[in-house]
């Protein structure tokens, strides 16, 4: 077996493991509510954990296809569709418990969160623009749009990205050191993207047959 | 905690649930508060003390290197007899009693809580504040040795807040030295704070070590991490936002549904003439 080309039994297996992985913070959260272990102020909690893992689950996404690059794993790029996934998931969680649990449908007080507070501004898009890329991620909606097209659509990741660590920068009272890391990270995963396109090294726009997500 | 339980339950309970020790002839409030208290388990763990960690978990965590004597106050400036409190002494200056007073957070929750302490006034008066003393400034302790949050430049340490000086000396404003009939925990600013229930939450410093008279207003630690954020009186005023979040409801701990915030916390009847002609949207 090698770790460039595993045969598809591993990959299978790889993808489980992954799977079950990023299922870990929401179950966590779940035993947690459960046995009533979320502290003194479970709503807050709710909101940063899956905050927090919405952010970390899409900076990992984003590394998939730079570590591509570095290692030549093409395999690697069969992970990417799940992780999206579960961006969306965390993201849905979040944006869920600030509905339901923080705000419980007061529309009044949220749309003046939209217009008033700026780290819901640039939140609340980011989020929206998730859901165009969740509803396309699958086989038969990239053959409906076109691969070309499919891929300009799910650039607007990075607007996301940009967009949620702005939101998470913005909403810190004081300690800035987690807003930062995101910070840094995302921009090294940028930067690598943008390197490669002006050195012209980007992956061609057409897909090649047989190409997944 | 009662001895029996606690010795019982001491093998598997965090040290915060054991640390209480019962504070000697409280008198109890007479005025009856119809809010319900926060329960202590929650007072204790959920805490803005970014001393010891800017993580509402990390006080309950890490306060526990802070060492609560000996201890004293200096109390100087403009005062006619300049003094050092020993911790004791302090203790045993006025008589103490229990205030259930609401705390309310900038950010937005807020809490319950039977304070036991006295009015900062019967420290005041005993040190004669001359006629210049116009502010009173709070210091609290700066030792990274104890404080590991201190390590990190979070905020300018050591902690400063202030108050005017008719705001000192009102009878709501208290120096707190226990809570529940308890010794004050380490994370709520053991051994003696300051609390302020008109006030958001961060004006009530703790763990302080030194009270200064001043004649110009003096400038506390959020006013220099955020002039525009944190003013110098922090009302607490439902009508006034903080620029990145609303003011006007608030979660009271183990609650649901927010709540609506009331002006000065609730205690408008008794503290809103203090500031009778100013406009509190400048001077938030």
């Amino acid at each position: 077996m090698s770790l460039k080309k595993p045969d598809n039994k591993i990959i299978a297996w790889i993808k489980i493991a992954v799977f079950l992985l990023a299922l870990i913070p929401v179950l966590n959260l779940g035993i947690s509510a459960y046995i009533d272990n979320l502290g003194a102020n479970p709503i807050e909690k709710l909101t940063r954990s899956t905050g927090f893992w919405t952010l970390t689950l899409l900076l990992i996404s984003l590394t998939v296809s730079p570590l591509r690059r570095l290692t030549g794993w093409n395999w690697l790029m069969r992970l990417r569709r799940m992780l999206g996934l579960f961006v969306f998931f965390y993201a849905s969680l979040h944006f869920l418990t600030y509905l339901l649990l923080d705000q419980f449908f007061a529309w009044a007080s949220i749309v003046n969160d939209i217009v008033k507070r700026p780290y819901i501004t640039v939140g609340f898009p980011a989020f929206m623009l998730l859901i165009p890329l969740a509803v396309t991620s699958n086989n038969r909606m990239i053959k409906l749009l076109g691969g070309k097209r499919w891929l300009l659509l799910h650039r607007l990741v990075y607007l996301c990205a940009v967009g949620g660590v702005v939101h998470y920068w913005w909403l810190v009272k004081k300690d800035l050191s987690n807003p930062l890391t995101f910070a840094l990270l995302l921009s090294l995963l940028l930067g690598f993207r943008l390197i490669y396109w002006l050195r012209g090294l980007n992956i061609p726009l057409i897909p090649r047959k047989g190409w997944q997500p | 905690m009662k001895l029996a339980t606690g010795a019982a339950l001491s093998g598997f309970l965090p040290d915060w649930v054991l640390a209480g020790e019962q504070l000697a002839n409280v008198k109890k409030s007479t005025e009856a508060l119809s809010d319900k208290l926060t329960p202590l388990k929650d007072i204790t763990a959920y805490n803005n003390f970014y001393e010891f960690g800017t993580s509402k978990e990390d006080p309950a965590q890490n306060a526990g290197s802070l060492k609560t004597r000996p201890w004293t106050i200096t109390v100087e400036g403009e005062v006619n007899k300049p003094r050092v409190f020993d911790i004791e002494e302090l203790l045993k200056l006025a008589p103490m009693e229990e205030r259930v007073y609401r705390l309310r957070c900038v950010e937005a929750w807020s809490m319950v809580i039977p304070w036991v302490g006295y009015s900062l006034a019967e420290l005041l008066k005993r040190v004669e504040p001359t006629g210049k003393a116009k502010f009173v400034e709070f210091v609290s302790l700066e030792d990274p040795k104890q404080m590991p949050g201190q390590k990190s430049a979070t905020l300018d340490w050591p902690y400063r807040e202030g108050l005017r000086i008719d705001e000192a000396m009102h009878p709501l404003t208290l120096l707190a030295a226990g809570l529940y009939g308890e010794v004050l925990p380490k994370q709520n600013g053991a051994p003696i704070r300051l609390v302020v229930p008109w006030k958001y939450g961060y004006k009530s410093a703790k763990s302080i070590v030194k009270i200064r008279l001043v004649e110009k207003q003096p400038v506390t630690s959020w006013m220099k991490a955020g002039p525009n954020e944190y003013g110098f009186y922090s009302n607490v005023n439902p009508a006034v936002d903080h620029p990145r979040w609303t003011q006007a409801k608030e979660r009271r701990i183990g609650e649901f549904l927010k709540r609506p915030t009331l002006p000065f916390n609730g205690y408008a009847d008794q503290v809103a003439q203090l500031y009778s002609g100013m406009d509190l949207t400048k001077n938030f």
